[in-house]
């Protein structure tokens, strides 16, 4: 149990907006909640990119290839950054990575979902780093201060992954019917899992009221969804392109839109393994950590016989 | 599966350009120095953020502990007279 003098000294400094850093004290449970919470958003990164490669040889321009070649390289430098903010929580590497391997590490969910068409790498942009955009501005300001650095920095970066993919959209939506239709199917499948990106409501979602009191979290999740509902359906609307939510609809009163229901089954069925491609993510990501295991080896082999050399010398 | 091994820690130092001090940007791992200046430059200057780099092991660094912070920082507390502010100067007087 930690010291309860301790704990209100540590939940005035959050109070006070004075950021926590690695080595002042802080709860077990804060710092257990941030492994958790970036490490997981590590791993969203770095499965991220899985979904992308699919398209690298297939995107139809060399304009387009280069452009995906420098998001999939963002989002690998994304996944180091907060590994390694994780690892000022006193985790390892190691550690992560096992518990990633082992699924009992999650990821977001969404990328569990197949790019079948070139569309997809459009609305995956668009949307699912809108998303992503929009959950990581609000994080910009958490409590643990290697964690908001890291933020900062995505943020930045992160701003070109939904503008090129906003302009995949654009030039499918404004050419032949056959490629608006192909862009109209890849926000029909992308919708909803962009929207379920934001986690369960508030009600039921067993992390958040702790996570807001110590500002690990600065904003709900129904805020946060609600917030990228209402900046994202012009973008789509402007098009011609339409939502697959018939109770989509914008309300005068409340100044928001009104969406419909939800399938949390769905959601937690992809959570809990079951989704499309939740084998074919992990198991990519072991063989290439696997198959990496020689270049680490020669590696280490390497350093020792520099720092040999050095010694000697 | 077999003992991983993930490198040694690495912090990076950034200087933005010429004549600007170094600024700590983050952290990354790398087996040796070479390879860890190659990481630096592609983790953290994708975007001309840098045209210097330093890089420290992590546990070479050396740093103050937040716990004693107010009893170490103490003695400029009392110590007014350093700052511009706390001399009078008659009215009038210019350029000082």
């Amino acid at each position: 149990m930690d010291d309860p003098k301790k704990l209100a000294e540590f939940q005035e400094k959050i109070d006070a907006d004075i950021k926590i850093e690695p080595r002042d004290w802080m709860p077990e449970k804060y710092r257990q909640n941030l492994i958790r919470q970036i490490s997981q958003h590590a791993h969203s990164e770095i499965i991220g990119m899985q979904p992308e490669k699919n398209w690298l040889t297939r995107a139809p321009s060399i304009r387009a290839k280069k452009i995906l070649m420098a998001k999939i390289q963002d989002e690998a430098g994304h996944g180091l950054y907060l590994y390694c903010a994780a690892e000022t929580l006193g985790v390892s590497r190691e550690q992560v990575l096992n518990l990633l391997h082992e699924g009992k590490a999650k990821y977001s969910s969404v990328f569990n979902y197949p790019a079948i068409t070139w569309a997809d790498m459009g609305a995956i942009g668009w949307l699912v780093d809108g998303a992503a955009i929009v959950n990581q501005v609000s994080l910009q300001g958490t409590s643990y201060g290697p964690y908001s650095r890291a933020m900062v920095k995505i943020c930045m970066e992160e701003s070109f992954h939904q503008r090129q993919g906003y302009e995949v959209v654009v030039s499918l939506a404004k050419g032949t019917p056959e490629q608006k239709q192909m862009a109209q199917d890849a926000l029909n499948r992308w919708w909803w899992p962009s929207v379920m990106m934001f986690g369960p409501h508030d009600a039921e979602s067993a992390h958040s009221n702790q996570s807001l009191k110590w500002k690990i979290k600065r904003e709900s999740n129904d805020e946060l969804r609600q917030r990228f509902i209402d900046k994202t359906i012009h973008q789509g609307e402007i098009l011609g392109l339409t939502f697959p939510d018939p109770d989509l609809k914008w309300n005068e009163s409340t100044g928001h839109y009104d969406y419909g229901k939800i399938d949390w089954d769905e959601f937690w069925n992809v959570v809990k393994g079951n989704g499309p491609g939740n084998k074919q993510r992990l198991n990519h990501n072991i063989a290439a950590h696997e198959d990496g295991q020689w270049v680490r080896e020669a590696a280490i082999a390497y350093a020792d016989k520099i720092n040999s050399k050095t010694k000697t010398a | 599966m077999s003992e991983d091994n993930q490198g040694i820690l690495w912090e990076v130092f950034l200087q933005p350009k010429p004549g600007r001090p170094f600024k700590h940007v983050g952290s990354l791992h790398a087996y040796d120095k070479k390879m860890a200046m190659t990481s630096a430059r592609d983790l953290y200057t994708r975007r001309g953020e840098g045209k210097g780099i330093w890089l420290v092991k992590s546990q070479d660094i050396v740093s103050s502990h937040p716990e004693d912070g107010e009893a170490f920082f103490d003695p400029s507390n009392d110590k007014v007279y350093r700052h511009p502010t706390f001399y009078s100067i008659p009215d009038g007087v210019k350029h000082i």
